[in-house]
């Protein structure tokens, strides 16, 4: 090495590594093939630096966190020095001491960065006490579960939260020895704002975030004889479950996934990609509609189950602007409940449909009361990729060994459109290459949209539709949507069609995927290249070219938007409260007769000045001399925010409330029930 | 009579919410100040008053909640009309404050984990020196300080505190 690059290098146990640009020691060290030990560093979120794994020593300074130490010119920097072990040592045991160890019974068990890394160290005891207390876990969502006896409090899942969601459902809460991480006033999950995406619970190094298992009911149904069990197989999944069987990331499995769901004994696998080839048909149709009638634009992508959660129940303004298509995985479960069931000659009690899916929301988003008839859902039970692979390695199943299969028919697979549904802007793409034929009459040549690819977090396209150009979004992560919906609240953005998935790259990023690893962005990247190959090795690319579509229009739905197709393959959303109901009290009537009153102060009533109206209502009481007979509370959500404020006397919710407005109200409404009351 | 003045007590509470958080510009770096006069309002944080103020400033719950626990000034139960301090620093602590402690809550008729009288008239604390070591062991009702207790002074204390609090009511 000569003079000038020994200037801008390190020396990492003995080698000497040329700095490019790394960010950190962690980054380095990588250089010299060697991985040191994080909790609490996500090379996707801001660096913590405090679970002290990482610990190294730099000579002249001592030991120092990897993962928040730049790199200087001339450090000389020792990984594994007695010191370093020693530091490590006592941190596990110190994360140990107040963790649940009873690892064979753990969900995470051999699939836990914090068991992993013990191993690696090879602690044999730990010297300081156990923890007494026993916290419950919360089992309340479909999604997750969360058990706080395993939180070794680094935080990572605060600031996925908050990061890449900017929901912010967990935080550091109380101190010392108290420390907890949990969501406000320790309620459940299913009690805040979470949207069951499950980013949290793939950061998390222990089990004390994990997916909420299905796995029995699934073994149960695929072992009963009698039952009937059909599975579809979601896009982003081929790319990832080789990963737990030593496959890298992106290698296209799915012919072995279809084997081995068969020898699991599943009766029929079908492929999501198809209905997603449904999907982009009546998304696409609904979408040129409203074009024609510059109705309900910007149209927002609604198959991600956690993006439409959020929405209800923050944007009620833009409900409906949602395309009203169901999400694939639905989509699939009602052609599986309504026409299958027809073609096999089962009826649909003994038929179980089984998703595959890379989503954790997904399970949330099948249990939805719009997707069950007569009690019977149409997708019963939904395993993430995770859960799949355990009953791959319950059945022992050499999985890298399997002889790829085929689809079953008579649906077979989805064409390539279909399968770049699971990366960010895939959904885009498709519909723009059936959207451009169906536009302007004319066979689109160049398939490969490239311009709406990639992983920057939001994208902007314009396409020249003939005479119409459309201008497209794609955004992934909620803590970026909620930027682009305030531009485009503002009126600084315009769009005509936007697509929206809560995952960091999409589906491929899910929270149902296979664990977060160090090099996530590069799993992201090769995962998202498989589904690309995925498309290009495809016989068929556009959703309107599969035969099996066509089939199924002829069969069964007509054409698309028909009436069967909006019967069986279309939704409706609904605005939700944000937080569980609490009233503020502010002005008790403790008379027998008297009216209740309640003002929305939820943000978007809140914004719209439902304080101003409650200063009003209270000045209103006083005016009239009815302060004890009529209780005033300012409560958070009364589910009709877009034509807020609004108030609720009684029973009876009042909208678009204005100043005088309520005092017409309260004169013809408040008072005339106040003197029927006293008569 | 009382509605009335309860309702008022509220309502102007809830005015004081709003006030302070415009006096504050709604802003996250004063959510400490912000809690701290909201506590000096309600003498404790109610928790829909928490999410009021998170929905406000535009942040989550769980950041309010984690900075309410955070700090031992924040309070989220409601906290007494009197609060009975005992103090636990070293010197009242070896002449046994921890019988005081007890003494105190069995007196009030506490249970385990709850720290204020069901009727909201007393909060009991225990506290690392009020400075009347001299005193030992000792305690504070309020601002008043009572020395030398032992568990008969201590039920004579509350029996007097509790007999006053009834009067206070008759009235
Ligand atoms: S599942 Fe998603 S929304 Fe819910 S807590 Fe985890 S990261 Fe936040
Ligand atoms: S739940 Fe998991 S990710 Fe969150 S702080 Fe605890 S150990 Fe870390
Ligand atoms: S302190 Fe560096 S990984 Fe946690």
């Amino acid at each position: 090495m000569n003079e000038k690059m020994a200037q801008k290098a390190v020396v990492v146990d003995g080698q000497e590594i040329v700095l490019n640009g790394e960010k950190n020691i962690l980054e380095v060290a990588k250089k010299a093939n060697i991985e040191i030990p994080t909790f609490c560093y996500h090379s996707d979120l801001s660096v913590y630096g405090a679970c002290r794994m990482c610990l190294v020593e730099v000579e002249g300074r001592g030991l120092m966190p990897a993962c928040s130490t730049p790199p200087e010119p001339g450090m000389v920097i020792k990984t594994t020095t007695s010191r370093v072990l020693q530091a490590r040592r006592m941190m596990v045991e110190f994360y140990l001491a107040n963790h649940e160890r009873d690892c064979t019974v753990c969900e995470r068990n051999l699939n836990c960065r914090l068991q992993a890394i013990a191993a690696s160290l090879g602690i044999d005891e730990v010297r300081f006490g156990e923890r007494k207390e026993k916290l419950p876990k919360d089992t309340s969502t479909f999604s997750l579960v969360r058990d706080p006896n395993r939180c070794i409090l680094c935080g990572d899942c605060v600031r996925a939260c908050k990061e890449i969601e900017n929901i912010g459902v967990y935080d550091f809460t109380h101190r010392g020895s108290q420390t907890k991480v949990e969501p406000a006033f320790g309620k459940k999950l299913s009690e805040v704002e979470c949207v069951y995406c499950g980013q949290c619970s793939i950061r998390c190094p222990t089990g004390a975030l994990v997916v909420k298992s299905e796995v029995d009911n699934a073994w149960r149904a695929v072992l009963d004889s009698d039952l009937m069990v059909v599975a579809q197989i979601a896009p982003a999944v081929r790319v990832a479950i080789g990963e737990a069987f030593g496959l890298p990331p992106g290698e296209i499995t799915t012919g072995k996934i279809v084997a081995a769901l068969k020898k699991i004994g599943f009766d029929r696998v079908y492929d999501t990609a198809f209905s997603a080839d449904l999907t982009v048909v009546e998304e696409a149709e609904e979408f040129f509609r409203r074009l024609q009638k510059g109705e309900r634009l910007p149209q927002f992508t609604s198959c991600c189950p956690s993006w439409v959660i959020y929405a209800e129940r923050n944007y009620p303004f833009y409900l409906e602007n949602l395309s009203s298509a169901r999400s694939p995985q639905q989509m699939f479960g009602s052609v599986i409940k309504n026409f299958i069931c027809q073609v096999e000659n089962v009826p649909r009690e003994k038929l179980v449909s089984v998703s595959i899916m890379p989503c954790t929301a997904k399970k949330f988003e099948a249990r939805r009361p719009e997707f069950i008839h007569d009690g019977i859902p149409d997708v019963d039970i939904v395993l993430t990729a995770q859960e799949t692979i355990r009953m791959i390695k319950t059945a022992n199943i050499d999985f890298r060994e399997l002889e790829p299969l085929p689809f079953d028919v008579p649906l077979g697979a989805g064409s390539g459109a279909g399968v770049i549904f699971g990366v960010t802007g895939g959904v885009t793409e498709a519909v723009l290459r059936y959207a451009y034929e169906r536009l302007t009459g004319q066979e689109l040549q160049e398939v490969e949209f490239k311009g709406v690819r990639g992983m920057e977090s939001v994208k902007e396209a314009e396409i020249n539709f003939g005479e119409r150009r459309v201008k497209v979004a794609i955004v992934h992560g909620l803590a970026m949507l909620q930027r682009l919906v305030q531009d485009m609240r503002r009126g600084e953005r315009y769009y005509d069609f936007v697509e929206v998935m809560n995952c960091p790259g999409g589906c491929i990023g899910g929270g149902g995927m296979p664990l977060e690893y160090p090099d996530y962005q590069e799993v992201l990247r090769r995962r998202a290249e498989g589904l690309y190959n995925a498309d290009r090795l495809s016989v068929v690319r556009k959703a309107q070219d599969n035969p099996s579509i066509k089939f199924l229009y002829e069969k069964w739905l007509q054409e698309a938007n028909s009436e069967v197709a909006e019967h069986h393959l279309h939704t409706h959303y609904y605005s939700r409260r944000r937080i569980s109901d609490e009233v503020i009290r502010i002005q008790e009537a403790k008379s027998a007769q008297k009216v209740d009153i309640a003002v929305c102060v939820g943000t978007s009533c809140y914004l719209k000045g439902s304080y101003d109206l409650l200063q009003e209502l209270l000045e209103l009481t006083k005016e009239y001399g009815v302060e004890d007979r009529v209780s005033v509370g300012a409560t958070f959500c009364l589910e009709h925010c877009t034509e807020g404020p609004n108030i609720r006397i009684n029973e009876e919710v009042f909208s678009g409330v204005s100043k005088d407005k309520l005092r017409q109200i309260f004169e013809e409404v408040v008072l005339s029930k106040l003197v029927a009351e006293a008569h | 009579m009382e509605t009335k003045k309860e309702s008022l007590v509220l309502s102007r509470q809830f005015e004081k919410v709003n006030a302070i958080l415009e006096k504050y510009s709604y802003k996250v770096d004063n959510l400490i100040t912000i809690l701290q006069e909201i506590q000096a309002e309600y003498r404790y944080l109610p928790e829909e008053i928490l999410t009021y103020v998170a929905t406000a400033l535009q942040i989550s719950p769980a950041q309010v909640y984690g900075v309410a626990t955070f700090y031992a000034q924040f309070s989220l139960k409601p906290k007494g009309e009197h609060i009975i301090r005992v103090c636990d620093g070293t010197a009242c602590h070896v002449k046994g404050s921890s019988q005081v402690l007890k003494a105190v809550r069995e007196n009030l008729g506490l249970r385990e984990g709850e720290n204020t009288t069901s009727d909201l008239l007393f909060t009991v604390e225990t506290v690392a020196c009020i400075g009347a070591c001299a005193l030992a062991p000792a305690l504070m009702v309020d601002e008043e300080v009572y020395g030398q207790m032992d568990e008969e002074k201590v039920q004579q204390l509350i029996d007097r505190l509790l007999g006053e609090g009834e009067k206070a009511d008759a009235v």
